[in-house]
């Protein structure tokens, strides 16, 4: 049994936890207004509102439900459009309407639910943030425009939001309907046992499971990470930073650890999924999947990062770049799972960038992916660990390119034999990313990209050319 | 006013093809299709699906009662394979089952064989084999072959562009429900609900009567429901007529990519020649048109090809001539531009050519070449207040293309990891159907006794915002409050024999039709009223619900008038016809006045080039339109952005691919991308044309779906021209679209042999 609160009420069913969240409201709830797109997560037109207490606060993040499993909403609120109507319109709706936000009309709700969420969002309200909440939404009809003109309204119309009181503040401000503040109490009065769904397929975002076999998993329990094993905290301990393999893309990007050791970190991840995806999709699963493309793979390979693996009896550790054995082949047995990922934090004098490079800039899967880290001392390269996705059928840590570079100084002339080190240890194909032979001049081009960013002083195009 | 729908749709409470509430007994109907691009059937097994409990059905082409034939201009496509398939995704048959996921699970039991014939995807390949849709055609002006030994500059080429997905958010669907006496009421998600009639009654062997098509609205269809909504509704009601139970057929998305057609690739050659003083004297093009497996719209699109194959200039001598190529895909079909885009492509790369070659800037060459009142099109018509020159002066005065080009320049020399490019894209697009006898509409107009009034029309309102404009029709006709207009669903018990919604010319065409039926009612009406206040009737308006005599308020209200007219037995429902005036076209000659009026307009798109990554970023695009005097700001300038975006996607990141078998590889969204909200130019300015307008438009304003979408060519052309200040060696290939990849290529290309 999964009950949770659905919009102003609280539900129970009995529909397997690896059921949709989007066939439960749209066709067992009769919420319509949640629409079907694309069912990979790719569109945003089913986008809802998942709302948990975090240290007594209501958190919203939107996600896709045509990718969350029912059993992922187990105690929780999910907002649908229909939990978001008032007898007028909310200020996100009547700025949509004002700007001519919605033509066709069909990804309009996913808009509104997401840019509410911005609206929900326990941070100052920027414009930027309000994009970012969208992120995820496509429109084929509008071009955008006006939804940007209706972005920088809400935006502004956030001004005097109360921080502290956002709920209440929503509320009089008629953004959201009053129920809301019975949502922690609703909340409370939820049974706190997780529903019995150890059998079956072992998921954690589902966001990949869904796309790859949806009708596998649909009419079945699965076994949820997040509900069961609650493995999503981040830790330090001395030097090293410990996650859980549960923890979220949007973990990582809210974590204070993660954005003071890396101060390119929202930029990075930016170039990762979408605001939706990456509030569902896990660090361990991205792992586990073993897409040659993954793009947190590729970021924490270049972190030298080790994992371990929990079954019944015992754990084990090894390091992430020894985890690929061939194309979907992992060193792990059945009965494992990925429990956590740790990895030194960078030092003072070492330095992180990562690159991707898709057909599209934002929400698409990598052509190809890098990530490195290297540490300088006088001008000699002391440490680094390089990776890259796309050129070859698992996610490579470059060994030797990065044996090259170890001990060599800091050159363009360096960076350019290392270049040819690189191009022997990659083995890309033609696909419809694109071709072995754009897939080695990107991959040189980000590589030659890591070092014209992380140093702008010594490196230039020119200076590589 | 804003859309009328736009509050329905930010509360979710609009209704779509799948908000429908089923009726008891509804099933679900999968589309089994063929796996295999070219072959003949040997046998095909359902025994293992149909023993799936709650599989109820199996349909194929062998339980159709009238014709096995949805072909709409050539009768050259089953509605389910009997022997021969000839692409991938060709439907089959039918699984009827109590639930989608039932039928999908019955699906993978079906075991087929094919025995595979030659697989052709190349419409080059096509046409040398003479595997031809219909036979060429030629549009000629002038006289080319005399003309190149008088041309100082001669240059020839190849330009390709590949299609398009349509992506509209909702995928294809129908719901078809038995109602009495053998009659089946169809929702379909349908730009074209005539069509869908009109093939249902033909597969069902049953008169048109029987079948009503109705349509509330759709969630997007840009060209892609126009003929290719019809097959899933037919099924629908192909299995309503087996089963006399409701079946409701919506494709997932990876079997509506797969199934359905997109947006023609092109492959064409070129030739154009210049006078001494860089005047276009001759052009020769030759389109070949991949037309896919059967022939859907494809001649219709070929022809508006050649129409727009010269786009914003006037050249002297032309000869295009046009191949409709028969390969092994998906029948390619209408898609926004309906072919314009990709003539107009041609000339734009011949242009940027030619610019390269002479070293000049290729917007003073275009400059030097644009259309003016008086010059003849190749197809004969002759063009009539053109505005190009004025909308040319106006960039200019607005924006200062001068400067845009010297800032570009130094920007250019200071920087080595950057590059910014630039480009104009003119555009002129004729409106009308280019088939002239679907150039007609009507528009059903009830007055009711209190009242409201109650309008049906032909039009299919897909976002673009057509209910608003005949709202506003009807609300401007009759001066009362546009509360008291309701628009009724697109209907063809209440509209009949309509031509679909396309061509930019849905609200042309109603919206007269509408005029007409409102401006007869309130004729009847006037003369009601003179005959109450004793004046004549000439002397009677309305406005704000009042009745007035020669300006002066009476107490008679509006809905007095009404109720004072029924109680007289006088007609409150009027039926108008309109059919565009003076177009014609003679298919034997190639010549005629096949459309009613242009729009013009002009984009300037600047980008900026990231030569380390290889990719780009819009900084801006800049529009003066051609609107005529519009009647709905918000409605019109939303199709300019939408439609220049969508171009914009199609010239940069929306890269169809097929592989040799004939297999979509580009089949989900995540293979396949359109733009998202961080792709767009960070600013789209749109400058109105300060017009007259044209009488031949629905209150002078113009029609506006299409023509945008033609903007988005210059997004191409201006990477060019970036890729070339960092690559001077670089030889433009005009290879639409420039994905990420092409441009890195373009940046490095002497490297990439190594």
């Amino acid at each position: 049994m999964i009950e949770f609160i659905l919009n102003n009420k609280p539900v129970k069913t009995d529909q397997p936890s690896g059921s949709l969240l989007l066939d439960f409201v749209r066709y067992e709830q009769s919420l319509i207004g949640t629409k079907i797109g694309c069912r990979e997560g790719d569109c945003g037109a089913c986008t809802v509102l998942i709302g948990e207490l975090i240290d007594g606060k209501l958190n919203y993040r939107q996600v896709t439900s045509c990718l969350t499993p029912l059993g992922n909403v187990q105690g929780k609120h999910v907002v649908t459009i229909e939990g978001l109507n008032m007898e007028s319109l909310s200020p996100v709706q009547q700025f949509m309407v004002d700007e001519s936000g919605s033509q066709c009309g069909f990804c309009t709700t996913g808009f509104v639910v997401s840019l509410t969420q911005f609206c929900l969002a326990n941070s100052t309200p920027s414009y930027k943030d309000a994009i970012a909440s969208i992120d995820g939404n496509i429109c084929r009809c509008t071009g955008y425009k006006p939804i940007e003109r209706a972005a920088k309204h809400i935006t502004e119309s956030l001004t005097d939001k109360d921080q502290n009181e956002t709920l209440d503040w929503l509320i009089a401000q008629k953004f959201i309907p009053s129920y809301f503040n019975q949502i922690p109490e609703m909340l409370n009065a939820l049974p706190k046992g997780n529903h019995d769904s150890q059998n079956g397929t072992l998921m954690g975002g589902g966001t990949d499971l869904y796309v790859q076999k949806l009708d596998q998993l649909i009419d079945q329990d699965v076994d949820l990470i997040l509900n069961t094993h609650g493995i999503n905290n981040i830790e330090i301990e001395n030097d090293s930073c410990t996650l859980g393999a549960g923890s979220t893309a949007t973990d990582l990007l809210e974590s204070d650890i993660f954005s003071s050791a890396f101060p390119r970190l929202k930029k990075h991840i930016k170039l990762v999924a979408s605001s939706p995806i990456r509030n569902m999709a896990t660090i361990g699963g991205n792992f586990a999947n073993a897409s040659p493309i993954g793009d947190f793979t590729a970021f924490f390979l270049a972190l030298n990062a080790k994992i371990k693996l929990t079954n019944k009896d015992q754990n084990r550790t090894i390091y992430l770049k020894d985890f690929y054995k061939g194309y979907k082949d992992l060193d792990k047995s059945t009965d494992e799972i990925v429990s956590t990922i740790s990895f030194k934090l960078p030092t003072q004098d070492s330095h992180f960038n990562f690159e991707k490079v898709s057909k599209r800039i934002h929400l698409d899967i990598a052509s190809v992916n890098t990530a490195i880290q290297i540490s300088i001392s006088e001008n000699e390269i002391t440490q680094t660990h390089l990776s890259a996705g796309g050129v070859g059928p698992i996610p490579l840590y470059l060994r030797e390119t990065c044996d090259f570079l170890l001990g060599k100084t800091l050159s363009p002339e360096t960076v350019q034999s290392a270049n040819e080190i690189l191009q022997s240890e990659i083995n890309p194909i033609s696909d419809v990313r694109g071709s072995a032979n754009y897939k080695r001049l990107l991959l040189r081009q980000l590589f030659y990209a890591h070092f014209i960013t992380l140093f702008p002083d010594q490196f230039t195009l020119d200076s590589l050319k | 006013m804003k859309n009328i729908d736009s509050k329905g749709h930010v509360t979710g409470k609009s209704i779509y093809l799948d908000d429908i509430p089923l009726i008891q007994g509804t099933q679900f109907g999968v589309v089994f299709d063929s796996p295999i691009a070219h072959g003949t059937i040997t046998s095909v097994d359902y025994s293992k699906a149909l023993a799936i409990p709650g599989v109820i059905k199996i349909i194929t082409h062998e339980d159709i009662p009238g014709e096995n034939q949805i072909g709409g201009i050539i009768p050259d496509e089953q509605l389910f394979s009997s022997t021969e398939v000839h692409f991938v995704g060709q439907p089959i048959a039918l699984i009827i089952a109590e639930s989608d996921q039932i039928a999908f699970e019955a699906r993978k039991c079906i075991e087929i064989k094919i025995s595979k014939k030659n697989i052709i995807v190349d419409p080059r390949e096509a046409q040398q084999k003479d595997l031809l849709i219909i036979p060429p055609r030629t549009f000629e002006l002038g006289d080319t072959e005399n003309s190149w030994e008088n041309c100082a500059h001669i240059f020839e080429g190849q330009a390709d562009s590949n299609g398009q997905e349509h992506l509209y958010i909702e995928t294809q669907g129908a719901y078809a429900i038995p109602m009495e006496n053998g009659h089946i009421r169809i929702s379909s998600s349908t730009q074209g609900p005539t069509a869908v009639q009109r093939i249902t009654a033909r597969v069902l062997g049953v008169g048109m009567h029987k079948i009503e098509v109705d349509v509330v609205r759709i969630g997007g269809g840009f060209g892609g429901k126009e003929d290719q909504a019809t097959p899933w509704a037919v099924m629908a009601a192909l299995g309503v007529s087996i089963l006399n139970l409701p079946v409701k057929v919506v494709l997932s998305r990876l079997d509506d990519m797969r199934m359905t057609g997109k947006r023609h690739p092109y492959s064409s050659d070129y030739k154009i020649g210049f006078s001494k003083d860089l005047k276009v004297m001759a052009y020769e093009t030759t389109f070949y048109q991949n037309a896919g497996a059967a022939a859907d719209l494809s001649p219709a699109v070929m022809a508006r090809t050649l129409f727009h194959g010269t786009n914003s200039y006037f050249i002297p001598n032309v000869k295009m001539t046009a191949y409709s190529c028969k390969t092994n895909l998906p029948p390619n079909t209408a898609f926004r531009g309906f072919g314009g885009p990709q003539g107009m492509f041609v000339i734009e790369s011949a242009l940027s050519h030619a610019a390269k070659e002479l070293g000049i800037s290729k917007h003073k060459l275009q400059k030097n070449n644009l259309l003016i009142n008086g010059d003849e099109f190749p197809y004969g018509q002759i063009a009539d207040g053109v505005e190009l020159n004025s909308i040319w002066q106006e960039m200019e005065s607005k924006f200062d293309i001068g400067s845009i080009e010297k800032e570009m320049d130094e920007f250019n020399s200071s920087h080595t990891d950057v590059k910014k490019g630039f480009s104009l894209m003119p555009v002129t697009f004729g409106i009308s159907f280019t088939k002239t006898p679907m150039n007609q509409a009507r528009a059903l107009v009830h007055i009711y006794t209190d009242g409201s009034v109650g309008v049906s029309t032909g039009a299919v309102e897909m976002g673009q915002g057509v209910n608003t404009k005949m709202l506003q029709i009807a609300a401007h006709v009759f001066l009362i409050d546009p509360k008291r207009v309701k628009l009724e669903s697109t209907n063809t018990t209440r509209v009949a024999n309509t031509s679909p919604s396309a061509a930019s010319s849905t609200a042309d065409l109603n919206g007269k039709a509408l005029q007409k039926a409102c401006n007869t009612l309130l004729e009847r009406l006037k003369t009601c009223a003179a005959d109450h206040l004793g004046v004549s009737s000439k002397d009677i308006t309305l406005k704000n619900g009042m009745v007035y005599t020669n300006e002066n308020p009476t107490d008679l209200t509006w809905e007095q008038l009404v109720m004072m007219a029924f109680l007289k037995r006088i007609c409150l429902t009027e039926n108008g016809h309109y059919a565009t005036p003076k177009i014609n076209f003679d298919m034997k000659k190639e010549k005629g006045h096949p459309f009613a009026y242009h729009v013009y307009g002009l984009a300037l798109t600047q980008v900026t080039l990231d030569c380390i990554r290889g990719t780009y970023d819009f900084d801006a695009v800049k529009i003066v339109h051609d609107f005529g005097k519009t009647m709905n700001p918000s409605v019109d300038f939303g199709q300019v952005e939408g439609g220049l975006i969508q171009g914009m996607g199609w010239m940069t990141m929306e890269d169809l691919r097929y592989n040799n078998d004939g297999q979509l590889m580009s089949n989900t969204l995540s293979t396949y991308k359109i733009p998202d909200i961080y792709s767009v130019p960070k600013t789209v300015t749109i400058e109105p044309l300060e017009t007259n307008g044209n009488d031949m438009a629905i209150l002078k304003s113009k029609a506006v779906g299409e023509p945008p979408l033609m903007y988005g060519i210059g997004a191409y052309f201006a990477i060019d021209q970036a890729i070339k200040s960092f690559n001077p060696n670089f030889n433009s290939t005009f290879d639409a679209p420039f994905t990420h990849e092409k441009v890195l290529m373009a940046l490095y290309g002497s490297l990439v042999s190594e």
